[in-house]
């Protein structure tokens, strides 16, 4: 298994440091850590916690975008399985909550796999279907209601921790690992980038491009599926309203940042995840230094055109430096 | 002008007329904006037991988020030629061509919960909403009476950036605060009206005030955003509602079991029966032409953990919320 961390790589993780020790500096307290009910508890600690849901989105997001592809649906499937969980917590096993929910998050996947390969629907328009109607789909499982669950075992996936390390966390770097060992370990990863980069060459070369990109979109939703059982875990219930609202966004921003062009092709999955940790950083960054609010968006948005600009081969050659 | 002098004379037809139209024989058409929010669901079910309770026939219509399907509802509702218009408005603009059908065809309107522009004034007979920044002034008013003369650093999660309930929930408290120079209000962020993002913030907010014991009370503009900010709280090791109080808005189901846990202190209503002053209020114009004020502001009522949250708990939990 060869977890490539390419030299471009250096810009995202560069960006990373320089937002970490920016959010230091802010607040001084920043990389303290202590132990808080055997749980791990520092700011440090809610980037990585809070990054986890946008990080497991992107990881199936990285996958559709290399195959020239996107997702928009991923924040209602999100507050699709959310509800679903939510709603089967406190009357079901833990194994039939989890079944159902993830089960919910493929068959999203698979819908929106058919509607592109099969169909040959153009992907943002096959998943705005489901990103619109998810949403509704969500409300009424909960009644237009948040619905709230007391049951232990699920709330262990936003509030519970192993080693320390809080579940979302150590979830994410299960679906890390698994994602990167799957399309990495195998040939997979190569066929993605050949299909990704020219699906008519990688058809004729006998690359089954179909079965890929369904795969990839089932993929999409069982990360997307995985989120929303976190997200509804962390609050103890599941608001259909606003659960991963926008977040489809914030992933296809974390993989862009990470490195993956929207074209298809070339990707990396864990420069992805270091995306989506930079936009947390930012994001708990802007929380730490006490800023009116209405700065929130424009902070935001000078730093993800810098961490951008940064990567831009062009600018790079401007500035004396060789092209990567 | 030409308002007034039509609502005199319906005013004498009315009262010539005495009994004309009895509570009971009262017809009512309700254009409810949908299934937007809990609180909405709870307005709705309030009106059809008021309704219910003064024995008035009352139709709703759920536009479903549209103004298209509103101004629908409202057409139909004039051809039915019923007594009156309760009419939630999901935009505040639009409603002059359908407000004048309305008028011409006599049928007096109630605006419920929102107003519209001020240049359609003259549509409406009255508007009954919440006064949103009495409700901030309230919260403030109670957390600078239950601290005393003690220093109290306050955290304020408001509510989505823009959104004028957030604006004047803000104001409101602090306008309550203003006398009392020993509450402070020392951080302030948006959590969006969301559990989640309200959890968010109130764990940053802990970090950044030396792990929350600088911190002496929560106001948040809304429940949701504490309930999320309660269970940030409890994961940082810290007793809420004892070692930081909590203030909030909107008297959800939710905070009134975090009330009866001892998790949270005070919460101001905004009451979903908005419908039951809007019928008194037709009933008495309908019956008696008395013409009500121009804006009905329903109760913004302050509940502790001395109103038998379990209580409150029980009787609300069944409004759909």
């Amino acid at each position: 298994m060869a977890l490539r961390l390419p030299r471009a790589g250096l810009s995202q993780v560069g960006a990373l440091a320089v937002i970490l020790l920016v959010n230091w500096i802010v607040s001084p307290q920043f990389f303290d850590i202590r132990l808080q009910d055997g749980r791990l508890f520092g700011s440090l600690i809610d980037v990585l916690n809070r990054g986890a849901p946008v990080a497991l989105l992107s990881l199936g997001m990285v996958l559709v975008i290399a195959m020239r592809g996107i997702d928009l649906s991923v924040g209602a499937v999100m507050a699709i399985c959310g509800a679903i969980a939510a709603s089967l917590a406190d009357s079901h096993a833990l194994p039939v909550v989890l079944a159902a929910s993830l089960g919910a998050g493929l068959l999203c996947g698979l819908w929106n796999g058919i509607l592109v390969a099969v169909l040959g629907i153009q992907p943002i328009v096959a998943t705005l279907i489901l990103m619109v109607a998810g949403r509704g789909i969500a409300q009424l499982i909960t009644e237009g209601r948040i619905v709230t669950f007391t049951s232990p075992a699920l709330a262990w996936f936003g509030g519970g921790s192993v080693l320390g390390l809080p579940t979302p966390i150590v979830l994410t770097l299960v679906m890390l690992g698994l994602t990167a060992a799957i399309v990495r370990g195998t040939a997979l990863g190569l066929l993605i980038e050949a299909a990704g980069g020219n699906a008519r060459a990688a058809a004729l070369s006998g690359v089954g491009t179909r079965a890929i990109t369904v795969a990839v979109y089932v993929w999409c939703g069982l990360c997307a599926g995985l989120a929303g059982i976190v997200a509804a875990a962390d609050i103890l219930g599941a608001d259909a309203n606003n659960a991963g609202l926008w977040l489809e966004l914030d992933a296809i921003l974390a993989v862009v940042i990470g490195g993956t062009s929207l074209f298809g092709g070339r990707f990396s999955i864990p420069l992805a995840v270091i995306g989506a940790l930079i936009i947390q950083a930012m994001n708990t960054g802007i929380l730490l230094s006490g800023f009116p609010p209405e700065f929130n968006l424009i902070v935001k948005a000078v730093v993800v055109l810098a961490v951008l600009l940064l990567q831009s081969p062009r600018l790079g050659l401007k500035l004396g430096r060789r092209k990567p | 002008m030409n308002f007034k002098a039509l609502l005199l004379a319906s005013a004498m037809t009315a009262a010539a007329v005495p009994g004309i139209a009895l509570a009971q024989d009262l017809t009512v058409g309700f254009s409810q904006i949908g299934s937007e929010s809990g609180w909405r669901a709870a307005e709705t079910t309030v009106s059809k037991s008021e309704a219910a309770k003064r024995k008035i026939n009352l139709k709703i219509a759920d536009a479903q988020q549209k103004q298209e399907n509103q101004i629908k509802a409202i057409r139909s509702f004039v051809a039915q030629n019923v007594d009156a218009i309760f009419l939630a408005p999901v935009v505040s603009t639009g409603w002059e061509a359908v407000l004048k059908e309305a008028k011409e065809a006599k049928i007096p309107v109630v605006l419920l919960d929102r107003d519209i522009d001020p240049s359609g004034k003259d549509l409406y007979l009255t508007a009954v909403t919440s006064d949103s920044v009495h409700e901030g002034k309230v919260a403030g008013e109670w957390l600078v009476k239950t601290v005393g003369t003690k220093p109290c650093n306050v955290v304020e999660l408001q509510g989505t950036v823009g959104a004028s309930v957030a604006t004047n929930r803000k104001k409101g408290f602090e306008a309550g605060i203003a006398g009392a120079p020993n509450v402070k209000i020392v951080r302030s962020q948006t959590g969006d009206f969301t559990r989640a993002k309200g959890k968010e913030v109130m764990e940053s907010f802990i970090k950044a005030e030396g792990g929350g014991a600088s911190i002496c009370a929560v106001y948040a503009h809304n429940d949701d955003m504490m309930v999320g900010a309660i269970q940030a709280m409890k994961e940082a090791g810290l007793k809420p509602g004892k070692d930081i109080l909590t203030a909030s808005i909107d008297a959800v189901p939710d905070i009134f079991k975090a009330m009866a846990a001892g998790e949270a202190n005070a919460t101001v209503e905004l009451t979903p029966n908005m419908a039951g002053p809007a019928f008194d209020a037709i009933i008495a114009y309908k019956t008696k032409g008395t013409v009500p004020p121009k804006w009905i502001q329903t109760e913004s009522k302050l509940y502790t953990a001395a109103d038998n949250p379990q209580a409150v708990y029980d009787s609300k939990k069944g409004l759909g919320y």
